[in-house]
């Protein structure tokens, strides 16, 4: 990225680190996205998918995982078509039900790491329901939701995280129905690792995602992104880099917003970026698997015994 | 080999085991539940899995999901449940994934008649998901059959790489009758190979035969699966040059194949009355067939296993044998549109009741008569 670029966007050099000229021939991007796909993607200029797609892609390289090892599972949406670039086993599914054809791919391979990709309508209105059933079993998966607030694939609709008095295509006079927080979701449904942050921050979305994908059981990371195309135009909220800055100036730290006294906690309206919630439970495929084995066994030996 | 008397859910969760089946997501739902219940039951016995599911449009997203991991997979339903799962059916029939899906049929629509058999869902089992595509439907008119096409149905969708629905329905779903369980090990089993190196794989290649090869996730073949119309390698794709050889080679996969269509035939000389029936009613037909000869009447009996793709010719050669078919059937008249549009509309007498209960023998001499 030029400082040429930067400046077009009117971003100030000193808000990004500019990294050196080589950097994306050397970097473990390019390495893991295929080589037989045609380019570019089909996302809008600008989009935040793409800074989560290189995230995911540093997570998985930075725990030494084979590549083909790792299933990428993916519904229906702009997020859902991360998948197709990127080296590993690819299925993209139907709307909704990433989470669902994940469960049964990790029953049949329990030592795989599977990450169920999608956007916030993809995974909480069409998908909700798989949504909490994953977490409430604890099954091995990662469920990584990009969260642009707008269905942006069929332009601009609400969707269940859209806030209240938002506009979108749908709700031409704004929104009334009252957004799904989904970290707290995920928590109250079971998961046992969940964390937040936005695309202005990839190093810590590439840092809890590899967390995320070492967790044994049900992990959620929210990656709070943007739509400038759609849900931007609709309420006036600028270019692509006018709603990265608005992200960059919209959140706040865990451990900063942990030391707000209690009054300024319950008044926040920004978004709160960190690990949210880790618990220690057994995983799925674990248990179930054990049990299966244990009866296995006892099967053949009740047959043995018949035989003799 | 051991005699036991079984329910027909049960003959087929055992036909499932037989076959290989070594996972199965499901919903509860009468009157199929049994064979959830049995392969709950069975599956950890033989280091298969089972997992119950929140809901049905999820247990056919899961069983897509477990044989694209590499193992043999099956859901059972009943009427409302296999509306749901119509979306994923038509994913599994787009992405070529081997499946079989049972409908034990209860009368419909809706909520309908839990407990009451029907034979309401045979034309949702050919276009009950949209968009046009092939399918494979077999019905059973026995707790044997229902063991055999259970396994008939893992066979042939693995072959081809194609949804399977075992259409039964409560009748032989609940119904006890003594079964001949053979020895799993000796039942034959289709095994899908790869024999690609993985750098020349194509999991949707239209060379080299109508039925590529399926490579299972994590095998070091990292290949794209998707629902949208695509390429040889499985890429999404809005080329017709590469859309129009996919379409071809699925439908001729499917009318080429000569395993397929099962049916049983049954004639005698110079008989110009025929009946033909699946499922349940066939025993009516078989019964109303019985009395007919008895009384020294000739009539022909065809028997179908395989309704979908529908047996066209062999049932094209049993109009050219005769004058009428009755088609009983526990509908208002459905597998019969696929007999009058291959026998003519004039030459088929539909016998249908759509209450719950069986068609009777007496309706079926009825309408010999008229």
């Amino acid at each position: 990225m030029s400082e040429h670029i930067l400046s077009v966007h009117d971003v100030d050099v000193s808000e990004g680190q500019i990294p050196r000229e080589d950097w994306f021939e050397s970097s473990a991007t390019l390495h893991n996205l295929r080589k037989n796909k045609k380019f570019p993607t089909i996302w809008c200029a600008g989009c935040g998918i793409g800074v989560v797609m290189g995230s995911l892609i540093r997570a998985i390289e930075s725990l030494n995982l084979n590549n083909d090892q790792v299933a990428l599972v993916a519904g229906i949406g702009c997020t859902a078509r991360m998948p197709v670039y990127m080296d590993y086993n690819t299925l993209h599914t139907t709307h909704g039900r990433a989470l669902a054809f994940a469960t049964g791919l990790k029953i049949a391979r329990p030592d795989m790491k599977v990450i169920a990709i999608m956007g916030d309508g993809d995974a909480l209105a069409i998908g909700g329901n798989h949504f909490i059933h994953a977490a409430r079993r604890n099954i091995g998966i990662t469920a990584l939701v990009v969260n642009n607030s707008i269905y942006g694939m069929t332009g601009g609709q609400y969707s269940p995280t859209t806030p209240e008095g938002m506009r979108a295509t749908t709700a031409p006079y704004g929104n009334v129905e009252p957004p799904f927080p989904v970290c707290d979701l995920a928590i109250a449904a079971g998961a046992t690792f969940v964390a937040r942050s936005t695309v202005y921050y990839p190093l810590e979305l590439d840092k809890y995602l590899a967390q995320a994908i070492s967790n044994e059981g049900f992990s959620l990371v929210e990656a709070v992104s943007y739509c400038h195309t759609t849900y931007g135009r609709i309420n006036k909220l600028g270019s692509a880099a006018d709603m990265m800055r608005q992200l960059k100036d919209n959140s706040v730290s865990k451990p900063a917003f942990d030391k707000l006294d209690p009054d300024a906690r319950a008044a926040n309206t920004k978004i709160v970026r960190g690990v949210l919630h880790i618990k220690d439970r057994p995983e799925y495929t674990k248990i179930y698997g054990s049990l299966v084995e244990r009866k296995h066994e006892e099967e053949l030996r009740l047959r043995n015994v018949g035989r003799h | 080999m051991t005699i036991q008397l079984m329910q027909g859910n049960e003959a087929i969760a055992m036909g499932a085991i037989a076959a290989g089946c070594r996972f199965y997501a499901g919903y509860p739902i009468t009157p199929s539940t049994e064979v959830a219940e049995v392969m709950s039951r069975e599956l950890p016995k033989v280091g298969g899995k089972f997992i119950q599911m929140e809901d049905e449009i999820a247990s056919m997203a899961a069983v897509i999901g477990g044989r694209v991991g590499g193992l043999k997979s099956m859901t059972a339903t009943s009427g409302p449940g296999f509306s749901l799962m119509q979306e994923n059916i038509g994913y599994a029939a787009m992405a070529e994934i081997p499946c079989v899906v049972v409908n034990v049929q209860r009368l419909g629509p809706s909520t309908g008649q839990p407990t009451a058999a029907s034979q309401g869902d045979v034309m949702q089992a050919r276009w009950g998901t949209h968009g046009d595509h092939q399918i494979i439907a077999l019905s059973p008119i026995s707790v044997a059959q229902a063991f055999e096409l259970t396994v008939k149905a893992f066979n042939l969708s693995e072959k081809y790489r194609i949804p399977v629905l075992l259409m039964t329905d409560e009748i032989i779903g609940h119904m006890r009758e003594p079964i001949e369980l053979p020895d799993f090990d000796t039942v034959d089993k289709f095994e899908r190979v790869v024999t690609d190196a993985p750098e020349e794989y194509k999991a949707f290649r239209n060379d080299r035969g109508d039925v590529p090869p399926m490579a299972s996730f994590g095998r070091g073949y990292r290949y794209h699966i998707t629902g949208l119309f695509h390429d040889e390698v499985g890429f999404p794709t809005q080329r017709l040059d590469e859309i129009d050889p996919w379409l071809e080679r699925v439908k001729r996969k499917i009318e080429k194949a000569d395993d397929i269509l099962l049916y049983q035939t049954d004639y005698q000389e110079g008989a110009r009355l025929a009946v033909l029936s699946y499922g349940a009613s066939a025993r009516t037909a078989r019964h109303a067939v019985k009395q007919m000869r008895a009384k020294g009447e000739k009539v022909n009996l065809f028997i179908a296993q395989t309704i979908w793709p529908f047996p066209e010719k062999a049932v094209e050669e049993l109009a050219d044998l005769t004058d009428k078919i009755i088609v009983p059937e526990m509908n208002l008249g459905q597998l019969a549109l696929e007999v009058e549009r291959v026998a003519g509309r004039k030459k088929v007498a539909r016998v249908n009741r759509a209450n719950g209960e069986m068609v009777t023998p007496d309706m079926i001499l009825k309408a010999a008569e008229v």
